[in-house]
């Protein structure tokens, strides 16, 4: 495949993945959160529990369609761009992505349809199941991904035999590879931050309108109570994730911290900007000193930096570089809100503080944009490999033109934008309704299950 | 006694493949039925009919499109590439039906209009892409040195559009069984109408495609007895499955005669399966037509072992529960069930 081939595969497999990625690093957390209110629900019996459920299993319902569609996409897309990385990654990583399809996606297939629209059909304590397991179903699949891409990162446990084929030696190795454990709960975790934030800053609009909203009111407590201890704990997995960079990669972390030369006592590099032809960063404010410290090793170590490296191997330094610095900036200002949410939940003020509640608002989608400058920082970070050290990007794609990788590009592009924006615009729209419209008459007493369904679909206005 | 992993694993592959063509090939024809519904409200009781299954049924594609990277990458890496702008065309048009199911309730009465155009086309696109895939698979796939060396194009002609047709009246014929089994007064009047012409036309068709591919395909024509204008008996085993296509329609033709709602899908499913093994008794054992076999292109063995473990345990757990969903939703859509 020539030059350009490639770099538009890569064009197309970082738009689908990101794009991808956005559904379920939100739905993660979501089904998570559904499965809470319902046991909620179920044992306190009130109907703020049940309100909520149905306000947000709409959005779960529309946010997991354009996850699940957009996931096709990948298990074919390999293929179809990434033929020759398919072929040598199989034997090792084959088994995990086959695993996901199997213990993930049909559970989270089938029990979804029953979470939908199974409220009639089973009683309450079967419809709870069917929502645990679809929350389970979007963790186990994350294991599986994560863990395939983590040896990808840091291939162990595997053998190349005579004809430059790889062949798995421990299974058990090649799934819980090094960097595997770290890397999964800072997923995770990022996860359930996103779905949060977003949970909180939806509840903040509809009481930036309504301050006595009870729904609103109760999810921006439970979304503060999140991220308030989640964001802290991610900056602890963030590090760790950090230092199994630090020790299997190298040089990603050179181009993480822009550390242009090998020495100890590294700077740590604030801002700036990396310049990769140049070998140094231009209008850079550092703090000498600190950069071993941040790094958890003593200041009398040798960090590497990306001289020790060919400059063939180096990634794109400044995307690295820049996509690190706008996930940690996010990071702490998650801190920062979760710390000024609990002080006013505290002080009984939460409803009244109208910056808070704009400020929530704006922090809605920044979950999804630290999700994605995460990933870049990973998978460009990797570069110019697709398994560190053993495949290059360059030998992995299929043998096709560049024509028809423009085509499908375009394809993608037209598709995804019609698909996103109009999903974009049904999830804002059920935001902006807010929980409350949702809020029936008090049912009459007797056996309800939660949430019988509110209004049938509605008629079809068209010739 | 050593396991044959290989044949066991194709075996797996296939059967998730038969799979996702029965039961998404019944979703994707309520969606090529769309257009010729009534009335909106047949249009909702149509896709009610399939929301909560369909998401199950697509995983079989991700099962089948997965499981042949992990079980034979060989074949994975050398039909995708060949197989490219088809394939493409199936996912983007996968694309638009399967968000048009949450998307169609929320649009207003453009997006509404919208959304149920796209349902309608994604379903139809899809399915043309797939009859373009299998048309393109079954005339074959130029190969060198273990790796697709055709054009872009090699997988347009006559007969994969010939094929492509013969899938758009199948997947037809499937949804309007489904809708005569799920449905109700008029709709259930008009899926058998539906059921009636698309039984036709799936015959013709696949009567037109079986000629096709003996006369195309002097391989497939050998393996069916053919061989240099002489025919011989030596296919006897194979047989029986032209006669379980010909079961399938009397099938349909007589459930239909006796207003019965469960035999119309039941012999549409058995028109399938006879379609299903005529072809792949044309190809096997190669997985790449026709130039590599299926050991050929199989994953290492300690690869396929454990997976073998893995599907052991998990796919009678997987069909025990998508039984269960079905028989949760067993009965004729009632239009209450909703959480909208």
């Amino acid at each position: 495949m020539d030059f350009d081939a490639i770099l538009l595969a890569r064009l197309q497999f970082a738009f689908t993945i990101a794009f991808h990625i956005i559904f379920p690093s939100f739905t993660i957390g979501l089904a998570s959160f559904l499965a809470v209110l319902e046991g909620l629900w179920l044992s306190t019996g009130r109907d703020v529990f049940r309100n909520l459920y149905m306000f947000w299993v709409k959005i779960f319902a529309l946010s997991f369609g354009m996850g699940v569609v957009s996931g096709v996409v990948m298990s074919y897309e390999l293929g179809t761009n990434w033929a020759e990385f398919s072929r040598a990654a199989s034997p090792v990583i084959g088994p995990l992505l086959a695993f996901e399809v199997l213990t993930a996606f049909f559970l989270e297939a089938s029990f979804l349809g029953v979470m939908l629209f199974g409220w009639r059909k089973v009683g309450p304590r079967l419809h709870f199941l069917a929502t645990l397991l679809v929350a389970i179903g979007t963790l186990v699949s994350a294991f599986w991904i994560i863990s395939a891409n983590s040896w990808m990162q840091h291939p162990v446990g595997y053998a190349v035999l005579a004809d430059g084929s790889l062949r798995a030696t421990d299974w058990l190795t090649v799934i819980f590879s090094p960097t595997f454990p770290s890397r999964f709960i800072h997923m995770t975790l990022a996860a359930f931050l996103t779905t949060a934030l977003a949970v909180g800053a939806a509840s903040a609009w509809s009481l930036l309108r309504d301050r006595t909203q009870p729904e609103s009111g109760m999810a921006l407590r439970m979304a503060i109570g999140m991220f308030a201890i989640v964001a802290p704990l991610q900056l602890v997995a963030g590090h760790l994730s950090g230092e199994m960079v630090r020790l299997h990669q190298p040089l990603k972390l050179a181009a993480v911290e822009a550390y242009w030369e090998t020495r100890a006592d590294q700077p740590q590099s604030l801002v700036g900007i990396p310049d990769r032809k140049a070998g140094k960063t231009h209008l850079e404010i550092e703090i000498p000193h600190v950069g071993n410290l941040i790094q958890g090793v003593p200041g009398t170590t040798v960090l590497q930096g990306l001289d020790a490296f060919p400059r063939a191997d180096w990634p794109v330094v400044g995307l690295v570089y820049w996509s690190f610095r706008i996930m940690v900036g996010l990071g702490l200002a998650m801190i920062g809100l979760g710390v000024w949410g609990v002080w006013l939940v505290i002080r009984r003020r939460l409803e009244r503080s109208t910056w808070f509640l704009r400020a929530a608002v704006a922090m809605g989608p920044a979950g999804f944009v630290a999700v994605i400058a995460g990933w870049v920082v990973a998978e460009v970070g990797r570069q110019p490999w697709t398994i560190y050290g053993v495949l290059r990007t360059a030998d992995s794609a299929s043998p096709v033109g560049a024509g028809q990788v423009s085509v499908s590009l375009l394809g993608f592009m037209i598709i995804y934008a019609i698909v996103f924006s109009a999903g974009a615009v049904y999830i804002l729209r059920i935001v902006n309704r807010g929980p409350s419209l949702d809020v029936e008459p008090a049912p009459s007493a007797g056996g309800r299950a939660p949430g019988t369904p509110l209004a049938a679909a509605p008629p079809e206005p068209e010739a | 006694m050593t396991l044959d992993l290989p044949l066991i694993w194709a075996a797996l592959i296939a059967t998730a493949v038969l799979l996702y063509v029965l039961l998404d090939g019944f979703d994707l024809g309520v969606g090529i039925l769309f257009p010729f519904a009534r009335s909106p409200k047949d249009r909702d009781t149509m896709m009610e009919s399939i929301a909560p299954v369909w998401d199950g049924n697509e995983t079989w594609l991700v099962l089948g499109g997965g499981g042949l990277f992990a079980a034979f990458p060989l074949a994975y890496s050398v039909l995708a590439p060949a197989l490219y702008l088809p394939l493409i065309l199936m996912l983007l048009a996968l694309i638009l039906r399967g968000v048009a199911f949450e998307f169609r309730l929320h649009g207003r009465k453009h997006g509404k209009a919208f959304w149920t155009a796209a349902f309608a086309g994604g379903s139809l696109a899809a399915t043309i892409a797939q009859g373009l895939v299998l048309g393109g698979f079954i005339q074959g796939i130029t190969v060198r040195d273990g790796r697709f060396a055709g054009g872009p194009f090699d997988w347009l002609t006559p007969y994969s559009l010939l094929i492509a047709a013969g899938l758009v009246a199948g997947y037809a014929l499937l949804g309007a069984g489904w809708l005569v089994w799920k449905t109700r007064d008029e709709l259930h009047g008009d899926a058998r109408r539906w059921t009636w012409i698309t039984a036709g036309a799936t015959a013709a068709l696949l009567a037109a495609v079986s000629v096709a591919t003996l006369i195309v395909h002097p391989r497939v024509a050998a393996q069916w007895g053919f061989i240099d204008g002489a025919f011989t008996w030596q296919v006897l085993p194979w047989v029986p499955i032209p006669i379980l296509g010909a079961a399938g329609l009397a099938f349909i033709v007589s459930g239909l005669r006796r207003g019965s709602h469960g035999m119309p899908f039941a012999g549409a499913a058995l028109v399938f399966l006879s379609g299903y093994l005529g072809l792949a008794v044309g190809f096997f054992p190669t997985i790449v037509p026709y130039d590599i076999d299926f050991r050929a292109a199989a994953n290492a063995d300690n690869a396929l072992g454990l997976m073998l473990v893995g599907i052991a345990v998990l796919l009678p757990l997987i069909l025990g529960y998508t039984v269960w969903v079905y028989w949760l939703f067993r009965g004729k859509v009632s239009g209450d069930a909703g959480y909208h």
